[in-house]
């Protein structure tokens, strides 16, 4: 179809100057926050109402043209990469916070309403929305929504799916629907379940209400370093084997240390070859008996020192230092590639030993920062783009490193999503049926397959020119592994 | 026996239909089933579970009884407090129905915990969906989708589910308040952060749990007031596994599932749990205005008297969702043979 006639049946609907069709105005949305892709999309359209998202979905779909929708562009695994012949729908305008509910402990939020801002905006009223990734200064719950996102608290207090209770969403053909509600369930399919992470293939994303929690009346951190990685990872099952649910457990590898103390200087201690970080919060008196308990599990479990944050400032360094992680590491290296893989806790000490060796063979270094207690690892690889090959080097390590998780019974992505990036590696966790199964699903909800297509679930063709890594269960190597 | 597992695969892969039952405890608030449906019971047994990563793995037909004494034995639970409409209640049942009890007001629901699922849909494919980990994004989340689909989505044969530590302490107040009252009082706590773990009204009186550290229960005691409650291990239960007196009615039995603030006055009331979000009501044989006052207040409603009328006993879904209802059951089942006997559950009129 003809560009020029295509824009003057989207200005239809939509006002003029919110199509952008320049070079020097779609520039800026090459990529999101995966910055080794970048495709110029054929057209920018920045809708400011459910009526425009609408109108550009018909006239999208009428065309055959695909349509990616884009958050704040954060998202680290291309989710949002724009379609060289497509529409990329900046939801950026859908900025307000609707209506906040202080009885009902509820917020309404358009798409494009930063995490932090609605935490922000409900302080007042002693309450927060729990998932907070670490980018929640700048992406938008609308992207949260696209990736199920987590952050350092979600082993307590849960993911995206767990902290929202209704979406109201676009379908391919610009029917409006909602799923969920303000009562506790919804009758039918757990349609709301289905939406959240499905990385935009499924639906547009026009409103959000979010449950709200009350801030806790307490909060305490306390900081344990290990002289030995393993001892750390039996130190977080200890933890929890004793019945305590930390608010937040992380961990931290010697030379994300290194990183990370030389940026923030937190007063992590460089000698430690782990360290772990861990919140408690409740009621004052909760937090002192769990304190308590935390500190003799630590200790018991061979922490060489032990530090209680004194006040809520030191407490933030401790998580600043964390939170930093990847811009610290930013700082040592030219270009890092962070990978996002889940595996159960107890495959921890041999995962990062097959990780140190995996370092030597591809030559870069790998700095690890992990949610440890829901066994979420993401390591940073260090390369520099402007070496010939150490990109190409980083990305099969990066591969390497999603196999092993699937290896051990974990999965290829814990909270980034596949997006582009994971989209080979989903061979590898998924038989060619259970991916035929989830196309099928896709086309339930748009047929034509306009909505972000070649994202997130990769084509059995494509699986089968992946030879290498096409797989079925039971076909990997340690086939004696449960992998489920 | 033949291998459940076997037996429904051949049947799909032959292009016969097979109904489903764990069981059949549950079908008080499901669509009915045939008297030969098959039943998953014999597909037992716990794959995996380990305290310490917090999941337990087991097949469909193991009964929530072995499922809950064996996490009880290391100090853990389900904590969305799964009703035991029977002994014999099935894992795949808990799940399918996707009923939680009166924790859930905390800890959440069946969906919150589920990580992941084996299924064979309607083409006889065994599939597996999410996994054994806490944080599991890779493709759509099949295995919450199964949660209270009544097993129209294909035939579970194994599921994964988070596990909590069970709380090291309770304690129940009770509160003599009338229903607005208790309300207003419940969403009061609601914004502070107390550890509160259930809450139900009836005639006049508010109950409420505590779970936690005892220091922490104890504290929280102080500031709820209120009288101690001394058989109140059997009274949660037969509010969960609705058994207790208050559900024993002569009407017909409807659920209500509405946004918690909803006022009292809504509709006639039996009883309350959720702090408002779960309401118990009744109605005349027939009488069908349970639909009307949950849907006035942006909420559901459910017949639950086991002798609910056969159709039409759940809220009727808004035309589009229900089209894409009906589009995922294609999409699961194309041919339309797993439990064939719901066509029509989730059409709109």
């Amino acid at each position: 179809m003809n560009i020029d006639s295509f824009i003057e049946t989207l200005a239809l609907g939509v006002a003029r100057e919110r199509i952008l069709s320049s070079d020097a105005a779609r520039a800026p949305y090459e990529c999101d926050g995966l910055t080794m892709f970048r495709v110029r999309p054929k057209l920018v359209v920045l809708p400011e109402t459910t009526k425009e998202v609408s109108h550009v979905l018909k006239t999208c779909k009428a065309a055959g043209v695909p349509v990616v929708a884009r958050g704040a562009g954060t998202g680290l695994s291309g989710g949002a990469t724009p379609h060289a012949d497509g529409v990329l729908l900046v939801m950026a305008k859908f900025n307000r916070i609707v209506a906040v509910d202080p009885l009902a402990r509820t917020a309404r939020v358009e798409p494009g309403v930063r995490n932090l801002a609605i935490s922000e905006a409900v302080a007042p009223l002693g309450l927060y929305y729990a998932p907070d990734p670490s980018s929640q200064i700048a992406c938008s719950i609308g992207g949260n929504i696209a990736e199920n996102s987590g952050g350092v608290h979600c082993l307590k207090y849960g993911l995206t799916v767990h902290n929202v209770l209704a979406v109201t969403v676009a379908l391919d053909d610009g029917e409006i629907v909602t799923f969920g509600s303000d009562a506790p369930d919804s009758p039918g399919l757990d349609l709301l379940a289905l939406i959240i992470g499905s990385e935009g293939l499924l639906a547009i994303v026009l409103e959000v209400t979010v449950r709200l929690l009350p801030k806790p009346e307490e909060t305490k951190v306390v900081m344990a370093s290990f002289d030995d990685i393993e001892k750390a990872g039996a130190a977080v099952s200890a933890i929890i084997a004793h019945g305590i649910i930390p608010a937040g457990l992380e961990m931290m590898d010697k030379p994300a240390l290194a990183a990370v103390e030389d940026f923030v200087k937190a007063g992590y201690p460089l000698d430690a070859e782990a360290l772990l970080l861990c919140e408690v919060d409740g009621t004052v008196d909760e937090v002192a008996d769990e304190l308590a308990k935390v500190e003799q599990v630590l200790r018991d479990g061979g922490a060489t020192e032990l530090r209680i944050a004194r006040d809520d400032a030191e407490r933030l360094l401790f998580w600043k230092g964390r939170k930093s992680a990847f811009p610290a590491v930013g700082r040592i290296s030219p270009d890092y590639y962070c990978m996002d893989g889940t595996i159960p806790r107890k495959h921890l000490a041999k995962v990062l030993k097959r990780m140190a060796e995996m370092s030597t063979e591809y030559g870069l270094r790998c700095a690890n920062v992990f949610h440890a207690g829901d066994g979420n690892l993401h390591p940073l690889i260090l390369f520099d783009a402007n070496v010939p090959g150490e990109l190409e080097r980083a990305e099969a390590f990066g591969a390497a490193i999603l196999e092993l998780s699937v290896e051990v019974g974990g999965t290829i992505t814990g909270e980034h999503g596949v997006g582009l990036e994971k989209i080979d590696q989903m061979c590898a966790q998924f038989s060619r049926a259970e991916l035929a199964q989830f196309h099928a699903l896709k086309a339930a909800f748009d047929e034509t397959g306009i909505l972000n297509p070649g994202k997130a679930v990769p084509t059995l063709n494509r699986c089968a020119e992946f030879g290498h890594l096409h797989v079925h269960h039971g076909e990997l190597p340690h086939p004696e592994l449960e992998r489920f | 026996m033949a291998d459940f597992v076997a037996e429904v695969s051949e049947r799909l892969l032959a292009g016969t239909s097979v109904s489903v039952i764990g069981a059949g405890s549950r079908t008080r608030v499901g669509p009915a089933r045939p008297a030969n449906a098959l039943s998953s019971r014999s597909h037992q047994g716990v794959v995996h579970y380990e305290p310490t990563e917090l999941v337990i793995t087991a097949k469909a037909g193991t009964s929530l009884t072995e499922i809950e004494s064996m996490l009880a034995a290391e100090g853990q639970m389900l904590a969305f407090e799964p009703p035991r409409f029977s002994d014999e209640s099935t894992f795949g049942g808990i799940v399918a129905s996707g009923l939680a009890g009166p924790r859930r007001v905390a800890m959440g629901g069946v969906r919150d915990h589920i990580l992941g699922v084996r299924l064979i849909n309607g083409l006889g494919e065994h599939l597996r969906f999410g996994g054994e980990v806490m944080k599991n994004v890779a493709g759509f989340d099949v295995s919450r989708l199964q949660v209270g689909a009544f097993g129209q989505l294909g035939v579970l044969t194994e599921i994964s589910m988070k596990v909590l530590p069970a709380p090291e302490v309770e304690e129940t107040r009770c509160f003599q308040l009338m229903a607005e009252d208790a309300l207003a009082r419940l969403h009061q706590w609601g914004q502070k952060p107390l550890p509160i773990s259930a809450s139900h009204w009836r005639d006049g009186m508010l109950m409420v749990r505590l779970s936690g550290t005892a220091r922490g229960v104890s504290a929280a005691m102080q500031i709820l007031g209120g009288d101690p409650m001394l058989d109140a291990v059997q009274f949660w239960r037969g509010v969960r596994d609705l058994s207790d007196p208050v559900f024993r009615t002569d009407l017909p039995l409807w659920r209500l599932a509405v946004p918690p603030t909803t006022p009292a006055t809504t509709c006639p009331l039996i009883a309350m749990d959720w702090h408002g979000g779960q309401r118990w009501t009744v109605a005349p044989q027939g009488d069908r205005s349970p639909f009307e006052w949950a849907q006035n207040v942006g909420g559901h409603a459910r017949c639950e008297a086991p002798e609910r009328p056969v159709s039409n006993w759940q809220q009727t879904l808004p035309e589009g969702v229900a089209r894409l209802n009906r589009r995922i059951r294609f999409a699961m089942d194309p041919n339309g043979l797993i439990n064939p006997e719901d066509e029509g559950l989730h059409h709109a009129n």
